[in-house]
Formats: structure tokens, sequence, C-alpha cells
């Protein structure tokens, strides 16, 4: 494909970035960068606050209605615990490898989902505003949530989970740089 | 919020003037209300709040005052509805000030927006039946936010809403074209007649063209609302709606004419209730179709497409050209053989609550080819390198369209009546049928400038998008898609979505690489001057 000859505006930004494209467009596939290994743990947290309410009905449960059921005691309990551990042990993991991210020159790709997977990029001349969010348990191991904002309406945020704060903040500053101040 | 509490008193003062044409530039740093006509108008729509609860008082009492509690009830809804109408008239003030138009308003709780004229993309005037006949617009500034975010005024004069208009349009002038500054104030209000003038239409609709358009817009939504009705109201009724004998006597008389006429006449009663909704049908076409395109004007004006249309609600859109994000043909079953055609702008300013604009609803494409050059887009040429859907999505769409119904079909198999399952039977071989044929119609094309797809079995449906006004592109598989190469590809579209599915995985990787490219090459900030 041709990339069509602009002549750029004033602005200087535009041809630092143009020849960068180029050298940048053959690796749209490379490597993806991991996320923090804290956002292993981070995940498994949520994940174990999210189980707890569920281990918490198994035991009423089985202290009080099975009696009145069929269900022999000890089974429902043990069907949930089973299930709590894969969904607190094995699933965060397997989240964690599906996930990435790249951020070249002109470009941010982040890659998410284990069965349901999606691969975007968001070219940074299309970023209308970005945030940097931090949730208390992101917060308690020092991560960070950066979210690119555009015009389109699907994928009108990227959200980007797992970074080290300080990463965040300096990826954050790398895509406003790229931002020209007059835009609209 | 600061300050604005003092000008209570001088405000009284300007409620009067604000009715009548101010002169554009004296009045306009002064709160303004809107027209006092509209507390009426809120009256007369809270009417129909009231006019539900006294009927429900007059049918569900049995006392003997029902009516006058009914009346009173009435009274009291509409004495509520006016003194709450007036009040939010009194405290909803505008402001049209040197960079923005500040709207405040709330009795309790003040609420005051600006917009900024820069924000502004246009204004639109929309006249309801009812405040056209009290000579009120209600406006809107689009500002193309989306989720209905806009500013909007009800009521204003018609004069008070063209005067706003123009206000508008004259800081937007001045700020793209700071030349225009320093001419005195009348250069820019002669300026802007002749740009009234200067429109060209792209598109009209006359009587004749509408009769088609209704004839081909068959709709048995009245009998729907019909019959919803019935259902709500069939207390009302007195008699019951669902009693057969009771309707077969009152239609044909006390008489054993349609047992003795037997099945011939059953056959021709059918046939007449048939044609009946047909008919119908057809009338529901024709009135709605009127009563929406009637006298549809398209024209380009200087500031971007201008459309006109309605009949009794009369509304008047102004889109920029650089706002058409993509365009979407579309046609229906029979209007196709015809060779009838609907062309939509898609973009992120809303039309009566859709987010594509009607530019030309049903046209020939050798009419609509000229608006799709106007708008910058261009139809596809002849040898535009198409590309098919994954030959694996095919199969796989065929099998899980068909699977559902062979599902189906194994519980009707064991608890239905024999025969039965060919019902599902059948269904699954007509959609599984369907998913393999109408892979035939699905391809996406990609050229220097425009991105293109087209799919639809009975009907192609195409939409194209502008390469460069992307925002992010994306590819995404589900379990079965990862396992058999192929994606969809969804790009980001401001207004509109625009995905491709069932692409082989090369291919999207291919498509993404090609779009980034022409996206990377342009800021944002340089589309919207372009």
């Amino acid at each position: 494909m041709d990339t069509p000859d602009t002549i750029p505006t004033p602005a200087t930004s535009v041809p630092a970035a143009n020849p960068a494209a180029q050298e940048v467009s053959p690796h749209d596939d490379a490597a993806l960068t991991q996320l923090h290994t804290n956002y292993v743990h981070a995940l498994r947290l949520t994940a174990m606050l999210t189980a707890i309410p569920v281990l918490i009905g198994g035991l009423v449960f089985e202290s009080v209605i099975v009696e009145e059921t069929p269900i022999p005691a000890g089974v429902v309990m043990s069907v949930l615990l089973v299930l709590s551990l894969i969904f607190i042990i094995r699933v965060p993991m397997r989240r964690f490898q599906a996930r990435g991210y790249n951020m070249s020159a002109d470009r941010l790709r982040v890659v998410r989902g284990i069965l349901w997977n999606s691969d975007t990029v968001v070219p940074f001349g299309r970023v209308q505003h970005i945030d940097v969010d931090q949730g208390p348990i992101e917060r308690f191991f020092d991560l960070a949530t950066l979210t690119v904002h555009t015009a389109g309406s699907h994928n009108a945020s990227v959200y980007l989970p797992g970074l080290n704060k300080a990463l965040a903040d300096d990826m954050r500053e790398d895509i406003r740089a790229h931002i020209k101040r007059d835009t609209m | 919020m600061s300050g604005e509490v003092n000008t209570d008193t001088s405000s009284a003062s300007a409620a009067a003037p604000s009715a009548a044409p101010a002169d554009a530039q004296t009045a306009g740093i002064v709160p303004q209300r809107t027209a006092p006509l509209s507390v009426a108008l809120g009256v007369v729509s809270g009417l129909k709040n009231a006019v539900l609860p006294a009927a429900f008082v007059i049918f569900s009492s049995s006392s003997n005052y029902a009516i006058l509690i009914a009346l009173g009830l009435a009274a009291l809804i509409f004495a509520v509805s006016f003194a709450l109408g007036y009040i939010r008239w009194r405290k909803l003030t505008y402001t049209v000030g040197v960079e923005d138009i500040r709207v405040e308003s709330g009795l309790v709780s003040r609420t005051a927006r600006s917009v900024p004229f820069e924000r502004i993309q246009d204004v639109s005037l929309e006249q309801k039946l009812l405040p056209r006949l009290f000579g009120l617009v209600s406006v809107k500034f689009e500002t193309g936010a989306g989720g209905g975010e806009d500013l909007s005024l009800s009521f204003l004069t018609e004069d008070e809403g063209e005067r706003l208009r123009q206000v508008v349009r004259e800081r937007r002038a001045a700020e793209t074209a700071p030349v225009a500054v320093d001419g005195a104030s009348e250069a820019v209000t002669a300026q802007v007649t002749p740009q009234e003038e200067s429109a060209e239409a792209l598109f009209t609709m006359g009587p004749r063209r509408i009769f088609i358009f209704g004839l081909f817009s068959f709709s048995l939504a009245v009998v729907a609302v019909l019959f919803g009705l019935t259902q709500q109201f069939e207390f009302l009724l007195p008699f019951d709606l669902w009693d057969f004998e009771a309707w077969e006597e009152r239609l044909i008389g006390q008489s054993d004419a349609l047992s003795s006429l037997g099945r011939s006449a059953q056959i021709v009663g059918g046939v007449i209730a048939v044609l009946s909704l047909i008919i119908l049908g057809i009338a529901t076409g024709l009135i709605r179709t009127a009563l929406r395109e009637w006298d549809f004007l398209l024209e380009k004006t200087p500031r971007g497409f201008r459309r006109r249309r309605g009949l009794l609600t009369k509304t008047d859109v102004v889109m920029p050209v650089h706002r058409v994000q993509g365009i979407k043909i579309g046609t229906r079953f029979i209007r196709y053989r015809f060779g009838w055609h609907g062309l939509k702008f898609i973009s992120l300013a809303q039309d009566a609550g859709a987010s594509n604009h009607d530019v030309a609803p049903f046209a020939q494409l050798d009419e609509i080819a000229p608006i799709v050059e106007a708008s910058g887009f261009h139809l596809p040429s002849e040898d535009a390198e198409w590309h098919r859907a994954a030959k694996k999505y095919r199969f796989d769409g065929a099998l899980i369209d068909g699977g559902v119904f062979l599902l189906i079909s194994i519980p009707v198999a064991i608890f239905a009546p024999p025969y039965f399952v060919l019902i599902p039977l059948v269904l699954a071989a007509v959609f599984a049928f369907a998913a393999l044929y109408s892979w035939q119609f699905k391809r996406h094309a990609l050229d220097e400038s425009q991105l293109m797809s087209v799919s639809g079995l009975f009907s192609p449906s195409s939409m194209i998008a502008n390469r460069v006004k992307l925002h992010s592109v994306e590819i995404s598989q589900g379990p079965i898609a990862r396992k058999r190469g192929y994606a969809s590809l969804d790009f980001g579209l401001a207004g509109g979505s625009f995905s491709i599915s069932g692409v082989p995985l090369e291919r999207a990787r291919e498509v993404r690489a090609a779009v980034l490219e022409t996206i990377v090459s342009k800021d944002f900030s340089e589309l919207e001057s372009a």
C-alpha cells in the first residue's frame, strides 16, 4: 500500500512521525510487551473477593438447607471450592498471559481475551484524551489502568490495565506528546 | 454560576424583547427567555397527561360524582403543569455571549451549561405540528457530542431561531476565516444573505416520487398499534371483542347465511380480510412516508448539506461536509428489483434520534452518485479489488445457522406429533442454505482512500468509510474463529459501526496495516479543518 504523501501543515511532529511509521508497520504483529507481574496478584485478589460471597452462600447452604434436599452433604461445597480455586488461581494466570500491549512510535496496540480475543490498534493521532486510573486494589500493587479515548463509536475507550503506575504515567506523557496541542 | 444571580431583575425586562426580533449585537449579551407561548405549548402537551387519569376515574369508579372528580383531577393536573411550566420558563434563560452560548435553568438546583461557539457544529431547527401553528421552533445546537447531550432550546420564535442560527454561523465563519473579522459587522450580515442563495439542490422528492416511495413502504405497524389498543382498552368496549359468534351475528346479521354458504363464503371472507390488510398496509405506508418526506429537499450550501423535509413536522438540518464520516447505501427486497436505493450519511450528529442522516431515502443509483461525490466519497469503481469472506467462515456459518434448528428438531421429534419434526428440519435447511448462499454477496474492498463493504442476500447494502477518518482498528476472534483462522475487523468510526466479519486472518492483518498507515499519516486536528 502506498502511503499518501501528505504535505504536513506547519506542525513539526508529523514529518518526524512519518518515517517512523514505515519502520513500525512490519512490527505490527511483533512480540507483545507483557503486563506487570503484579497484575496476576491483583487479578487473583479481585477473583478472591468475588468468590467469597459465593463460598459463604455455599456454607449457608451446607449448614442450613442441605438436610432438606437429597444432595449428600459436602458435595455443593466441594464443587464450589474447586471452581473457586480454578477461578482464583488458573483463570487470572491465563488472562494475564493472553494480555499484552505494544507501544510504537505512533500507535498503541492492546491485545486481550482468552476465548474471545481482540487485538486493537489505536494510532496516537486519533487519541482524544487519556486517563490513568488506580483503583484500591491497583493502588495496593502499585498498578494503574491506562485508558485512551477515541472519537470512534466502536472502541471509544481502549483500556490497558496492569501497568506499573510509573510506566502508565510515562506512557501517558508519551502519547500526549503526540497529540497536537490544537486538536479539537 | 458566579455573578449570574443578580441578572434576575434585568432579565425580567429582557423577557419582553426576547420575543421581538432583537437587533443582533446589542441584545446579545443579555440573558433571554424562550418564547412565552412555550408555556402554553407545555400545558397543551401536559393535557395529554391529564386525560388518562381522568378517563381512569370515570371508567373505574361507580360513584355518581365520578365525572366531577375526574374534572377536578384534570383541572388540578392542568394547574400544576401550568405552574411548573411557568416556573421553568421563568427560570430558564439563555445568553448569546461573545465566546459561547450559555443556558441556565432549574428552580432548586441551578445548572449552567456553556457551549463555546467553536464547538457548535451547526444549529438545527425543528417544528412539530403544534409549535408550527404558533410559529415556534425548537433550536438544537449540534456539538457532535454523542448520546443526545446536545444543547437545545424549546421553543423560540421562528425569527429568533433563524437569528441564533445566523449568529452561530457568523461566529464560526469569523473563526475559520479571520480576515472577515476586520470587515465591520455589516459586512458579516451582508455576507449572510448571498450564502443562503448559493445553495445548489442535490436531490428533491416531489409528490410523485413520494407516492412511489409510499407504495414501497408497506407497513402493518398500524395493525399492531390497533391490536395493542384493543387489548389495552378492551374494558371500554360495550361488547366482548373476542366473542367470534357475536361478531358473525353483528356483521352478517341474524341468519344462517354463513353456515349455509359454507366453505366458499369462508374463502371469500378470508380473501377480503387479506385484501383489507394489504390496503391498510399500503395506506399506512403512503401516509407515513408523505408525513415524513414531504417537500424533501437536499441542498449543498457553503455550510454543508442542508436537508428540509416534513409535512406536519418540518425539519431543517445542516451537516458540514467534513462531518460526514461514512456513507451507507441500503435497499429492500422489492424496491431493489426496481432500482431504488436509500443513501444515508454517518456522522456524530443525531438525526431525530437516529445516528444516520437520511440524505436520499428513495433514489436511483445515478441520482445517488452525485450526492456521494459531493460528500467527498465515491462509489466503488469497476476495477475495485473485492475480497470475499473465508470459505471456512461460510461453512461454519451454515453449520451454526442450520445447527440451531437441528437441535430444536430433537425435542420436537420426541415430544410433538409425527411430521411436526419436518418444520425445524426444513428451517434448518433453509437457514443453512441462506448462510451458504449469502456468502456470495459478502465482500469488501480497499482502495486509495476508502474502505468498502457489501453484504445482503436479497438486497445488497453497502457501507463506505474514508480510510483517514477511522479512529482505531481491531481484529477480534471468538473461539471458533480462532481455531478456523478467520477474524472480524472492527473499525472505530465516529457515529457508526463498521465491522467486516469472516475475513481470513492474513487478509485482516493486511487491511489493518494498510488502514493504519493511512490513519497515522494525518492527525485528528487536520481532519477537522480539511
